[in-house]
């Protein structure tokens, strides 16, 4: 039997954005246009290639000769930055959105979740949503009957089933849209960024269901900033940059081939053009590295030694008290701690605006081992707002030694736990049992 | 275009993504697997249209009852308007009654496109549920005004006000079809607004204006008698024209609208509804990236 989920064959999307404007130069132009525009436009519409009420000079590719093929059963986490082609993609498999070339054959029903509680609608209750949302994902009215209590529970808003949607807080609504979706049946699920949703008690359930649904066969493309989540819910991944497949293969190797794209590291960041640097009116992301001893970016750290992280940004408006924090979250996803900067030197003052450079040192004999992915936070105190918060900025590997003289000692096997200390131990030695 | 088709040697079903050019067939077959989500549409549309309104559902008679009260004060009253020897306000009742669902149709249709945007945009389903369901939605309201209708024929024929007494036929067996009739239409214009509306956002300043003009092509404030004989199968070709003289027909016996006319009432009513669901198709490629 063909084994074959998903197949993509060049596959290219274009889309007409809004360029630079012809610019009139005379009334009479201007007049010209204005008569000629609406012309052209519904003989654009008759022919079916309009594009709109706007001007569009220029396209652009979002995506291009995209191929890949994924197998039933197989969970492939889809990775890339902003604009990359990522949700495009989603659409064009879900027949959102028609690809301009190329074809895709897809063997069994979709489901897509592109966002959650779309269709909600905030006068029904919410029993009246659970069975419109159902609908609009494709499910069957015995399917949603089957499944309604189970989706109440596990969206915990069993008291207020019968009031009506408005009235719910946006934590609920979002768990309860949530809900609707992870109880879809279909052979092939296309999931779009839904774990970033709710609680982080609520992240943890739905991430947790997410593995039970890529544990029961199903076939799954998964796309996702969060590296830690795709690195645990998908052994494959496929790495898109500029609407183009550049890196397909074991998540952690995409994942990290993603993290270097830049300067060739996972360890080290650079944002060159300070205009698309991350970053608010007051303070601008510039640079971020893990450093081991030696002082170099590495993406490989002992277990045994210190090492620091740092930040470069831009202040652009001088005035405001600042701070930086450091962001350490392990390839679950589980946040390990947050760092904030205690320098005397600036804590509580008021920054003159030009560029800063914040160290962090972190004792060695803290980290237990694996990929370690560092976010990038700034805020100004007084009033709190935030600068820039840069998810998965850089991220390293904490390697244990076996030579002895760390927490594991003389054990080789597998150690779990979030954090792996050296402890000093003590034993004491009674011979006669007292 | 996408195709689906089931493989012989196992149940999966394949479908298969790639673009489509020129005239695209309608997949009706589509949108009949989701005839749920078509249910579920009107079901929502039906329980939130008077939701945080005083008035709620008596809205529904309101619209017509007051139009109709207009209506036999400038046209009945100070034009003097022959209305088939039937008292004016139940005569133009009757007609507005229908005109008022289709008017309903026609708006909520040509708008559900772009009020529905954000599912266009995350969701897959055939978008012909969206205009067909809105068209179809606005029965309720029309049963509720219908059976005020009924209330009026029985109230000015038990107090036989201004000489009025009914004689209901077996003519009221034809009054589906010219409801159906009014569907067809509303839902053909419906579905070329909407599809347009989606480009171009200029239908929602159109459509009121239309309607409108619509109204006075309608024989609503006065009898298509007064249109010369020789221009009653022209006059057809506004499919409303013998719909609502053919409504008036089956409930108060008014002359009935010849038969030529009705034919081409009916005609036009199945073009604009064939071609409107082909344009529809053949734009709706551009929906999620325009809308």
């Amino acid at each position: 039997m063909n084994n074959v989920a998903i197949e993509v064959e060049d596959i290219g999307k274009k889309y007409h954005i809004g360029g630079l404007q012809a610019k009139y130069q005379t009334i009479r132009e201007t007049l010209s246009s204005a008569v000629k525009a609406p012309v052209r436009r519904a003989r654009d519409l008759l022919r079916g290639q309009s594009t709109g009420a706007a001007d569009l000079h220029e396209k652009i590719w979002a995506l291009k000769d995209v191929s890949f093929t994924v197998k039933h059963g197989e969970v492939v986490g889809l990775i890339g930055r902003n604009g990359a082609g990522k949700s495009t993609l989603l659409k064009v498999l879900s027949r959102i959105t028609e690809p301009t070339e190329g074809i895709a054959r897809i063997h069994g029903r979709v489901g897509s979740l592109l966002e959650v509680g779309t269709g909600f609608h905030p006068e029904l209750t919410g029993r009246e949503n659970v069975y419109l949302n159902g609908a609009i994902l494709g499910m069957k009215r015995f399917e949603i009957d089957r499944a309604f209590d189970e989706i109440v529970a596990f969206a915990e808003v069993e008291k207020f089933i019968d009031t009506p949607v408005k009235h719910y807080s946006s934590g609920m609504r979002v768990r309860l849209a949530f809900a609707v979706a992870a109880h879809l049946d279909p052979e092939i699920l296309l999931v779009d960024e839904v774990l970033s949703v709710g609680d982080a008690r609520f992240q943890r359930k739905c991430l947790n269901k997410m593995e039970d649904v890529s544990h029961g066969g199903r076939t799954v493309i998964f796309v996702s900033h969060n590296m830690a989540s795709v690195t645990r819910l998908c052994p494959r991944a496929i790495l898109l940059e500029q609407g183009q497949v550049v890196a397909d293969g074991l998540s952690h190797k995409v994942v990290a081939s993603y993290m270097q794209s830049g300067l060739g590291t996972t360890a080290a960041r650079e944002w060159t053009d300070p205009h698309t640097a991350p970053g608010g009116s007051i303070a601008r992301l510039r640079g971020v590295s893990v450093r081991g001893t030696s002082g170099e970016p590495a993406d490989a750290i002992d277990i045994r030694f210190p090492f620091t992280v740092e930040m470069a940004y831009d202040v652009l408006e001088p005035g405001y008290k600042l701070l930086p924090h450091f962001h350490f979250v392990n390839e679950e996803g589980i946040k390990l701690f947050i760092a904030n900067d205690l320098d005397p030197e600036w804590r509580g003052k008021e920054r003159p605006s030009g560029r800063y450079i914040s160290k962090a040192e972190v004792p060695g004999n803290l980290l237990a081992e694996g990929m370690v992915f560092v976010q990038v936070s700034m805020m100004t105190l007084e009033p709190i707002i935030q600068q820039f918060l840069e998810p998965d900025a850089v991220a390293f590997h904490v390697v244990d030694s076996l030579e002895g003289d760390s927490a594991r000692g003389d054990y080789a096997g597998t150690m779990p736990g979030l954090v792996r200390p050296l402890l000093e131990w003590n034993t004491q030695y009674y011979p006669n049992g007292k | 275009m996408t195709s689906s088709s089931t493989s012989p040697l196992t149940d999966i079903p394949v479908t298969i993504i790639r673009p489509s050019r020129g005239w695209v067939s309608l997949r009706l077959d589509e949108v009949w697997q989701f005839r749920e989500l078509f249910y579920f549409f009107i079901w929502r549309d039906i329980k939130v249209r008077y939701k945080q309104t005083v008035l709620g559902a008596a809205w529904a008679i309101i619209v017509p009852f007051m139009n109709m009260v207009v209506f036999s004060l400038f046209f009945g009253r100070l034009a003097d308007m022959p209305s088939d020897d039937i008292p004016y306000p139940l005569w133009n009742f009757a007609a507005l009654v229908p005109w008022q669902f289709f008017t309903n149709g026609v708006n909520n249709s040509a708008n559900s496109l772009v009020t529905n945007a954000n599912m266009i945009k995350k969701i897959f389903f055939p978008r012909l549920v969206l205009p067909t369901a809105a068209a179809v939605s606005g029965i309720v309201d029309f049963i509720l005004a219908f059976l005020v209708l009924l209330l009026m024929v029985l109230g000015y024929h038990v107090f036989n006000i201004a000489g009025f007494s009914v004689s209901l036929t077996l003519n009221v067996l034809w009054l589906p079809l010219f409801l159906l009739l009014a569907v067809t239409t509303s839902l053909g214009v419906g579905l070329w607004l909407s599809a347009m509306n989606v480009q171009f956002r200029d239908v929602r300043h159109v459509v009121p204006f239309l309607v409108q003009f619509w109204l006075f092509a309608t024989p609503i404030a006065y009898p298509s008698s007064l249109i010369p004989e020789a221009w009653r199968v022209v006059y057809g070709l506004n499919p409303m024209a013998g719909g609502v003289e053919g409504f008036r027909w089956t409930l108060l016996n008014t002359p009935a609208p010849p038969g030529a006319m009705l034919a081409v009432s009916a005609v036009t009513s199945l073009v604009l509804l064939t071609s409107g669901a082909y344009y529809f198709r053949r734009m709706e490629k551009t929906f999620a990236d325009v809308v």
